[in-house]
């Protein structure tokens, strides 16, 4: 692995029928660099729960992945009602979810301690009535492989 | 062992995508919410769950998961049964509850977890 890598992935907000899209973009784009399945695991937890969150909570949001030699970079940003309390909105079993997305299995408040859990740098930035900004980094070990 | 084995020992019905009942599955695990799904399942489960929209393809699709079996006889949705098509994911249906499926699985010998497959 060389070069930087980078592209972005729009997410529509509410859009139950292509959520996963943009994380299986991830997937498929870490797959063909080659680097180690867990890596790959860990982010693609990320990229599906970030782009849950926008789709469940916010009316639109963008997705961009980089990939360095030392990092991948998930950052996800979106146009939305923002999170008051972001420590709150950490906490395990945590859900302002409405009762539909409950019953799709959503909502259960394991998104953003998962991201928090596959992450080594994890930044959240929120303003309330405008938007969200996820943040999130996996470090790779040098030529790839877990060490 | 292999997809087809399990189809045959618990007499499950496929729902999509019988041409690949050859998939090797070397664990399971059952859970309706998603994020669990996400977190906790590994490549080869095959997955146990009463959801049927069409969200629980992508979930299966980026785990690898070798298949989902739908308990209580529950039917998956038109549009499910689409995106399993396009992604080439192996849907079953059991008449029977989470329970007694997650158990006659165990007793065949697959393992979920860490624990050995
Ligand atoms: N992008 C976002 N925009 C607005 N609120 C969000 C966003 N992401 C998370 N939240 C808030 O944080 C809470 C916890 O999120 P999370 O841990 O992913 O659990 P869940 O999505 O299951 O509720 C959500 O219920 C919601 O109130
Ligand atoms: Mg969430």
């Amino acid at each position: 692995m060389h070069a930087v890598y980078q592209e972005s992935f729009h997410i529509e907000g509410g859009d139950f029928s292509r959520a996963g899209a943009a994380a299986s973009r991830v997937k498929q784009i870490l797959k063909e660099i080659g680097l180690d399945s867990s890596y790959v695991k860990r982010a693609v937890v990320i990229a599906y729960e970030a782009e849950i969150n926008v789709v469940s909570y916010a009316t639109r949001g963008k997705m961009t992945l980089t990939v360095s030699p030392a990092k991948i970079d998930i950052t996800v940003e979106d146009v939305g009602p923002g999170i008051e309390d972001i420590e709150l909105a950490m906490q395990e079993g945590y859900s302002t979810a409405s009762d539909w997305i409950r019953e799709m299995g959503f909502g259960a408040g394991m998104g953003l301690p998962n991201i928090k859990k596959n992450s080594d740098f994890l930044e959240i930035e929120s303003e309330v009535g405008v938007g969200t900004r996820v943040h999130a980094e996996v470090h790779l070990a040098k030529g790839g492989r877990p060490s | 062992m292999k997809l087809r084995e399990i189809v045959e020992s618990l007499g499950l019905e496929v729902k999509c995508c019988g041409d690949r009942l050859d998939r090797e599955v070397t664990g399971a695990y059952a859970s309706d919410l998603l994020s669990d799904v996400m977190a906790k399942s590994k490549a080869g489960d095959v997955w146990i769950t009463l959801q049927t929209h069409m969200n629980i393809i992508a979930v299966a699709a980026l785990n690898d998961l070798a298949g989902i079996i739908l308990v209580n006889g529950r039917e998956p949705e038109e549009a499910t049964l689409k995106k399993a098509e396009d992604e080439g994911i192996v849907i079953m249906v059991s008449k029977e509850p989470t329970f007694e499926v997650a158990g006659k699985l165990y007793e065949m010998g697959l393992r979920g977890g860490h624990g050995a497959g």
